[in-house]
């Protein structure tokens, strides 16, 4: 756990006037679970859209496994192993949950244009079996296999999460990056997909980076806390550390009282 | 009643509407993967057909030789074409691309006029016979030949897009271009060739009307024909494309009919499929297979 898979350097972001990301550096380790909190409108969305690709930084560098990927779009960072769900649901609702995680194996299809249409007499089938091998591993992990039929668009809120969480899977990322997964859960919810997280993690040996609210949840399965306010990085470390620290209280838990004390 | 007229131009409407369906199908392609509404549509079929023409004219090659040609030119300019011209215009505003379709349509339309004339000019000989006779009805050959390649093409369509890695990626951007590009499918790839298959589609459509009417210009005005087909399917459907220009041969050829035998109105052929849209539209605003939520313009 000593690697480190994601090194963010120094990273600025601005749109027009707005400052949304100040010189903020840090490392992700090679299989660790790092979490991203911090107040609303505190930047974690969009570092998170700078580390994807949605956004490109103003400033700074993303090194991703030793390559600088500041400049690749999205789709190209993809291919290198970076998997994304987002904070708000965005599934292919008119596809079956099967369907939609059979397009997360999109990247790794060999079929093209011509031998596609020649379906039974290229390999094309044999291809999309052998994915379907694949994508019913993720479905049998997250246990949706019960729902791979329905159509996505009349899942509940939770499921849905869920069936983004298995399409970002079926990349076979090294990396996967969380967007609020457990946003508008319910307590049973957020235990299962706090369990899934875990999993993936160490059974996948994925490497997670998520932003979350529930500050439960973020102290039990991280590894590493980084916290942003107003664009600025204010501590990295390890969960109980960040948590006791004053700024942290102030800025995010809106505790004041013994700041003086300890400052 | 004449019925054996009737029965011809309802034929002569499927398989002209078989044709509507494939350019209309061309035009979805577009809208759904990069949202612009494609006014240059028909020049694609024009600048195809005197492509093909040159080839096969000038170049004397034969035509099958000729007609590959053309179709590899033209995936070759709607490329370029998606390139140079549109691919600096993506995160611009619906309507400034829009207007610069427009504008290309009025472009290649006088270059067209510019380079080949105004005059129409026809192909060499095709096929030995010109007409065949299937159950009595008259058909000509490059008609039959065009239904053929419409249900070709329209078969590859699905399966393209059912069974196909780069179909499944335009699918993909179709609904959420940010979810296709973390899912790593490259949005830029999908808007060329989607641009290339709607102008080498486009363009056997055009080769194959200009066989039987000659090249010229009223070629683009296919593109606006093609308009209450498409809008009448719902902007965003490929079965809609289909179903609305099959509907919209035979309903021109039906008002073709009435207008001859009892109204002696003119023009009919021309002018009912608009009225008809309209009528549609009045009860079903977003076509008969559109998607409730699209914006028009």
């Amino acid at each position: 756990m000593t690697e480190s898979i994601l090194k963010v350097e120094q990273v600025s972001l601005a749109f027009g006037g707005v400052k949304a990301l100040t010189d903020v550096s840090f490392d992700v380790k090679k299989g660790s679970v790092f979490s991203i909190i911090g107040p609303n409108g505190a930047g974690k969305t969009s570092m998170l859209n700078c580390i994807s690709g949605r956004y490109q930084p103003n400033e700074g560098n993303v090194i991703f496994q030793g390559n600088n990927v500041t400049n690749l779009d999205p789709n190209d960072r993809a291919d290198l192993g970076m998997g994304r769900t987002f904070q708000n649901l965005a599934l292919f609702g008119h596809l079956s949950v099967l369907d939609n995680i059979m397009v997360g194996r999109h990247h790794l299809l060999k079929n093209n244009w011509l031998t596609g249409p020649l379906y039974w007499a290229s390999g094309a089938q044999k291809e999309e079996l052998e994915h379907r091998r694949i994508v019913e591993e993720v479905i049998d992990f997250l246990e949706i296999s019960h729902i791979r039929k329905a159509v996505a668009g009349t899942l509940s809120y939770g499921l849905r999460k869920r069936v983004e969480l298995a399409r970002a899977m079926a990349l076979n990322p090294k990396l996967i990056l969380l967007d609020e997964p457990m946003a508008g859960m319910n307590l049973e919810e957020k235990e299962d997909m706090a369990r899934y997280i875990l999993d993936l993690n160490e059974e996948f040996d994925i490497t997670v980076m998520m932003i979350e609210h529930d500050m439960g949840v973020v102290m039990d399965i991280s590894h590493e806390v980084m916290v942003l306010d107003f664009g600025k990085k204010l501590i990295s470390g390890l969960p109980d550390e960040v948590m006791a620290d004053p700024h942290v209280k102030r800025a995010y838990l809106g505790i004041e009282d013994d700041l003086e004390e300890a400052s | 009643m004449n019925f054996e007229l009737l029965t011809q131009l309802i034929v002569n409407g499927l398989i002209v509407g078989l044709l509507y369906g494939v350019i209309g199908m061309c035009f979805v392609l577009v809208y759904k993967s990069t949202k612009i509404v494609n006014f240059a549509q028909g020049e694609f079929l024009l600048i195809g057909a005197w492509v093909c023409w040159t080839a096969l004219v000038y170049l004397e090659l034969p035509f099958l030789l000729g007609f590959v040609l053309s179709l590899c030119f033209m995936a070759a300019f709607g490329i370029l074409l998606q390139m140079v011209v549109l691919r600096p215009m993506i995160g611009e505003p619906i309507i400034s691309v829009i207007m610069i379709t427009i504008g290309l349509s009025i472009f290649f339309q006088s270059l067209m006029k510019w380079i080949f004339g105004v005059s129409p000019q026809s192909y060499p000989q095709v096929f030995d016979t010109q007409n065949i006779n299937i159950l009595g009805l008259n058909i000509e050959m490059a008609y039959l030949m065009s239904t053929v390649i419409a249900i070709i093409i329209m078969g590859a369509f699905y399966f393209f897009f059912k069974h196909s890695k780069h179909g499944l990626a335009m699918r993909a951007t179709a609904f959420d271009q940010q979810v296709a590009q973390s899912l790593g499918i490259s949005v830029k790839n999908v808007f060329a060739m989607s641009w290339a298959i709607a102008a080498t589609v486009s363009a056997t459509a055009g080769i194959v009307l200009g066989m039987v009417n000659g090249v010229s210009d009223s070629l683009s005005i296919m593109g606006i024909k093609v308009f209450p087909a498409v809008i009448l399917g719902g902007l965003d459907s490929i079965v809609g494309a289909i179903a609305g220009g099959v509907i919209i041969g035979v309903l021109e050829n039906v008002a073709e009919f009435v207008d001859s035998q009892y109204l002696h109105v003119g023009n009919m052929y021309d002018i009912a499929p608009f009225y008809v849209l309209l009528i549609i539209l009045w009860f079903k605003p977003y076509g008969l297979f559109g998607t409730k939520d699209i914006e028009r313009i």
